[in-house]
């Protein structure tokens, strides 16, 4: 069923891939060990209730808590992988994708749509990282790129919200000029003065750090999430040293001046909403 | 001069060539016979392994501690007209990445590259050709000056990796390379991008965003080092020569792919063999492709750079 039928038709997402909160369980969260009940924590939009600690939560449901009355159309959904080098390593990465894609329901590491936030148009890419750790490849790049040609076009505001451990390895130079071919992209959004919110989010590194992500008009990003180039495992090797506390986290990147501001979950939406209307008033 | 373990048939017969050389001095006696049949073995030798040179054989090319750098380069093809210009005009001067203005005959070009050194000081002190945010930036004011005399660019890229360390990640090293890669795609002067050694991940795309990308015969370009690739994928160092393979990193694949643009030939047996000859080529490319770029406006030139780049990649829509 494509999802413009589903929209149309009413009924609201449930995919194998997004959060799902059986009745009667609990949730205990990793940070501070509080249980709450599922539903509470999603009523949360899973956020601790006790300590704000965010949970890793898929392109679905951001679409969900951004878009109005969780409608909107997504766009390019059956672009896949092409293996372009045939790539094995200890397993085929062909094999590898469609194990993947049966496994988490989704083609890719990154979904696109349209729809609207508080009545204002707004166009989403965002990664999720359950699809080999939201590693950018070709798919990525193209989804962008289309993403930034239909902002072009319809003049729709863009967020992009990263969720990516880098480059993906298997495709090799082709995910290296994704880097390229998405930064490149940007540079003709920003020349039509259309607005780039990036929200960065836990975690962010490598080549996605190093393109898109640190490229908005806006980057922004949730509490706590780690942001970086290097991943502290390499920086560590590289001083020899052990990493000083909070390092990478989001409010260190903020303090260090590479983000505009930090948002919480719960009020994501509204911050949005608001920083979106103030652009177009 | 250091020879590579493929590289040791290469050596004997110069050790051998060396050794009839002395003889002869000694003793007076007509060689130059032995000699010819020993020049046209080594050329056969030098044949015979160039030609067949694996993946991982020229990655280890890429890395020779002969192999000139930057700096070699645009001394050698500006006949030292060239002046070295510093600094990011924000936090300092990074010894990783050089750059600044030179002549090549009278054509003015901006020179921008990552710069290793050739001995273990040297080495420190270019960081092993690391660069840090403050370099990316370095390398961007160059860019930008360049385009505001309108000067035709020039980047040599030649790196490891962009660095990974703590004070790199303070001051933004995945911003300060992504905002290169957007700001290269509009700039309105010819940009012509030379890999010459090592093209490792984003560290060397952060100056590669060009009208023209082309790759010597034996450097590699990569989103990571078959090392390390090696170590995430196969969970072990070993495999390094399978991992260089897999990742289709030579001039040729990269070519094959439409992920550069061309390939510019070495001398038989390696940059390193034969320098002089190397500079000559590189110097040859770089004017051929100015003239060529010079006669598209500048608008023509930024919107097929910005074709080239988002045509890459490949995927399956169904
Ligand atoms: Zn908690």
């Amino acid at each position: 069923m494509s999802w413009f039928k589903r929209i149309k038709e009413g009924i609201t997402t449930s995919t194998n891939e997004k959060k799902e909160t059986p009745e009667g369980l609990w949730y205990k969260c990793p940070s501070c060990k509080h249980i709450s009940t599922t539903q509470d924590h999603a009523a949360n939009l899973f956020v601790c209730t006790s300590c704000g600690y965010h949970e890793k939560i898929a392109s679905l449901d951001y679409f969900e808590i951004i878009f109005d009355n969780n409608e909107y159309t997504e766009i390019n959904e059956n672009i896949t992988s092409g293996d372009p080098l045939v790539f094995v390593d200890t397993k085929k990465y062909s094999d590898r994708l469609v194990d993947t894609q049966k496994k988490s329901g989704l083609k890719d590491a990154i979904r696109t749509a349209h729809g609207t936030i508080d009545g204002q148009k707004l166009m989403i890419a965002c990664m999720d990282f359950g699809f080999i750790g939201g590693s950018m490849g070709s798919v990525v790049g193209e989804k962008i790129s289309r993403a930034i040609d239909y902002s072009i076009e319809t003049r729709t505001p863009l967020l992009i919200i990263s969720k990516s451990g880098g480059a993906r390895m298997m495709e090799a130079s082709y995910s290296l000029m994704q880097m390229a071919k998405t930064s490149v992209k940007l540079a003709l959004l920003s020349k039509a003065k259309i607005p780039y919110i990036s929200l960065l989010t836990d975690p962010t590194t490598g080549g996605v750090t190093a393109s898109f992500a640190m490229l908005g008009d806006f980057n922004i990003s949730e509490p706590e999430s780690l942001i970086a180039f290097a991943g502290p495992r390499v920086v560590k090797e590289t001083i020899g040293k052990d990493l000083p506390k909070g390092f990478q986290t989001a409010e260190f990147v903020l303090e260090h001046g590479f983000l505009d501001f930090i948002v919480a979950r719960t009020e994501l939406k509204s911050k949005l909403s608001s920083l979106l209307k103030m652009l177009a008033n | 001069m250091t020879f590579l373990d493929f590289e040791k048939p290469i050596s004997e017969i110069l050790d051998q060539i060396e050794k009839v050389k002395q003889v002869a001095e000694k003793g007076k006696v007509d060689v130059s016979k032995t000699i010819i049949d020993l020049e046209n073995k080594l050329k056969e030798k030098r044949t015979e392994i160039y030609e067949n040179l694996t993946a991982w054989q020229r990655v280890q090319l890429s890395r020779h501690p002969e192999r000139p750098y930057t700096l070699d380069y645009i001394k050698a093809i500006t006949n030292n007209n060239f002046i070295e210009l510093h600094g990011d005009r924000s936090v300092k001067d990074d010894k990783a990445m050089v750059g600044g203005f030179g002549e090549i005959d009278d054509q003015t070009v901006m020179f921008i590259g990552q710069q290793k050194g050739n001995n273990t000081k040297m080495r420190q002190f270019r960081n092993f050709g690391m660069p840090n945010p403050e370099g990316y930036r370095k390398a961007l004011r160059l860019m930008r000056l360049a385009e505001k005399f309108n000067k035709p660019i020039v980047t040599f890229i030649d790196t490891p990796g962009a660095y990974p360390g703590l004070e790199a990640e303070e001051r933004g090293q995945g911003e300060a390379i992504a905002r290169n890669l957007l700001e290269m795609s509009q700039l309105t002067v010819p940009v012509i991008c030379i890999i010459i050694g090592e093209g490792a991940s984003g560290g060397a795309l952060g100056i590669g965003v060009g009208d023209k990308v082309l790759m010597l015969e034996n450097t590699w370009y990569s989103v990571i080092s078959p090392e390390s690739c090696s170590s995430i994928l196969w969970r072990s160092w070993d495999f390094k020569e399978k991992a260089a393979e897999a990742l289709k990193l030579t001039a040729n694949d990269m070519l094959k792919n439409s992920l550069i643009d061309g390939i510019i030939k070495e001398p038989l047996g390696g940059a390193h063999t034969f320098p002089d000859e190397m500079y000559k080529t590189v110097k040859e490319e770089v004017l051929k492709n100015i003239k060529s770029l010079s006669k598209q406006s500048a608008e023509k030139r930024i919107e097929n750079r910005i074709e080239k780049f988002c045509a890459m990649g490949v995927i399956v829509e169904s």
